[in-house]
């Protein structure tokens, strides 16, 4: 009740980001999901409705009334900065473009297609681990492993040359930034546009067997779908592939380091892996700021009615640690039965590559704890810095030795 | 009168997010063309049915459904 009588007349305040402790979504949201949803404040200086608990954000997600077009004007952004319209493709279209475009896709990620990719996989995970396992600790676990893995999983998908990697890895952190200038990640944007613009004209003349060069075949060479339309893809595939997935993967290593007991649970039981992985995406929800949708028409959302053209933050940390849907929801337990945790989003837009993300973090956390039983983390926690200022969640670097 | 659950796809809701055919890989498939739901076993066994439930849960577009008949 407090929350309603303290927003009522006043200017809406911004969402918690603050977070008291980096395992935990800030601590603002345990109030906020006492309540229906709010207005809150963003730093672009525009009013959204904040969704923070688990059914509203699971509703708000799966109803089509929620637009993802963030050509509209209302549509929740960070920064004053104007959305570079097309610029992140099918993630911010509504159906039928989004499903036009998706469906290109879907069939490159089906749990067949990844089962298929595990074998790939297991080499690069244990050839990274080989190469840590010559050098001399403490290293660094986010550049030797957390994000090498899955750039050159997504670079082999999609067909980009990894020695690009340094390039393309600097471009999405500034393009994720929320506290880089504005022209900066405009630039980056471009930059990885005109890149990937020069991949895909390659294969149109010389198509070749990896994601862009059978989409170009299949799709641009048909008239379906235009160079531009592949260009946004790549970028949103090359992007998105590498940034969630590596740091899910450092900073579950992290939170497994932080939690001994669980930790020798899984090395005990190397089975737990499966609802370890999905404990963990639920519990450190890396998309921090959530998912942003703007309203087609009015419609209700869990107690709170929402005009047409109003924009919508989905807080995933929040919906994921909510009470009202999970038991202990602040304790991290691998053992817990599968909750149908919202970390890959729900409804039309959910992960496209949540398959590829879970098979890598599967892979790539049995192998590193069998390859290293005494691992161990190198540094005190309090010297850490995290990827507060970034939209994927993290550790910037993780030193280890074993 | 015996009742038995009875598993239904909608493949016009599918989006394939693939959640069913990882969470139930018995029960589930999805087609090569777009990746779209399809059905294994329409009449899960009761050993099953805890999957076949995860997989209504998890599914994002509400494309499956389970009816006792």
């Amino acid at each position: 009740m407090d929350i309603l009588v303290d927003v009522s007349g006043r200017s809406p305040l911004p969402p918690p980001t603050r977070r008291s402790d980096p395992f935990h979504p800030p601590e603002g949201f345990a109030a906020l999901r006492q309540g229906p949803p709010v207005r809150v404040r963003l730093p672009s200086g525009r009013d959204a409705w904040l969704v923070s608990r688990y059914a509203d954000a699971r509703a708000v997600l799966a109803d089509p009334r929620f637009s993802a077009d963030d050509s509209h004007p209302e549509f929740p952004r960070r920064s004053a900065r104007p959305a570079t319209s097309g610029g992140l493709s099918f993630l911010r279209m509504d159906d039928p473009d989004h499903g036009r475009l998706r469906r290109m896709l879907t069939s490159e990620f089906t749990v067949r297609r990844i089962t298929a990719m595990r074998p790939g996989i297991l080499r690069v995970v244990t050839g990274l681990l080989d190469e840590l396992e010559r050098g001399s600790p403490p290293v660094d676990l986010v550049e030797r492993f957390a994000l090498p893995l899955p750039s050159l999983v997504i670079c082999r998908l999609l067909g980009v040359p990894y020695e690009d990697h340094a390039f393309f890895q600097s471009r999405s952190m500034t393009i994720l930034s929320t506290s880089v200038a504005p022209e900066r990640a405009a630039a980056g944007f471009a930059e990885l546009a005109a890149y990937l613009d020069r991949l895909v004209a390659a294969r149109e003349r010389e198509p070749t067997d990896d994601l862009l060069g059978r989409l170009a075949a299949r799709h641009v060479a048909t008239g379906a779908l235009g160079r531009a339309e592949l260009v946004a893809i790549a970028r949103l595939l090359l992007i998105a592939g590498h940034e969630t997935t590596a740091n899910m993967l450092a900073l579950s290593v992290l939170t497994l380091l932080r939690h001994p007991a669980q930790l020798a649970a899984l090395r005990a039981d190397p089975s737990l892996i499966r609802p370890a992985v999905e404990e963990l995406l639920r519990f450190l929800s890396v998309v921090q700021n959530g998912v942003f949708r703007v309203t087609r028409e009015p419609v209700e959302v869990g107690g709170a009615r929402l005009e047409a053209g109003e924009g919508v933050v989905v807080a995933l940390p929040s919906a994921n640690r909510d009470a009202g849907h999970y038991r202990d929801p602040d304790t991290l337990d691998i053992r817990r039965p599968n909750g149908h945790h919202l970390a890959f989003g729900h409804g039309a837009h959910q992960c496209l590559g949540q398959t590829l993300a879970r098979v890598e973090l599967e892979i790539a956390l049995t192998e590193l704890l069998a390859r290293f039983p005494a691992l161990d983390l190198a540094a005190p926690l309090e010297d850490l810095r995290f990827r507060d200022d970034i939209t994927v969640y993290g550790v910037y670097a993780l030193p280890v030795r074993w | 009168m015996v009742s038995r659950p009875h598993l239904r796809v909608d493949r016009t809701a599918c989006r394939g997010a693939g959640q069913c055919a990882y969470h139930a890989p018995h029960l589930f498939d999805q087609d090569d063309d777009e990746g779209l739901v399809i059905l294994l076993h329409d009449t899960p066994s009761p050993a099953d049915l805890p999957a076949a439930r995860l997989a209504i849960a998890t599914c994002p577009n509400q494309a499956i459904t389970l009816t006792d008949r």
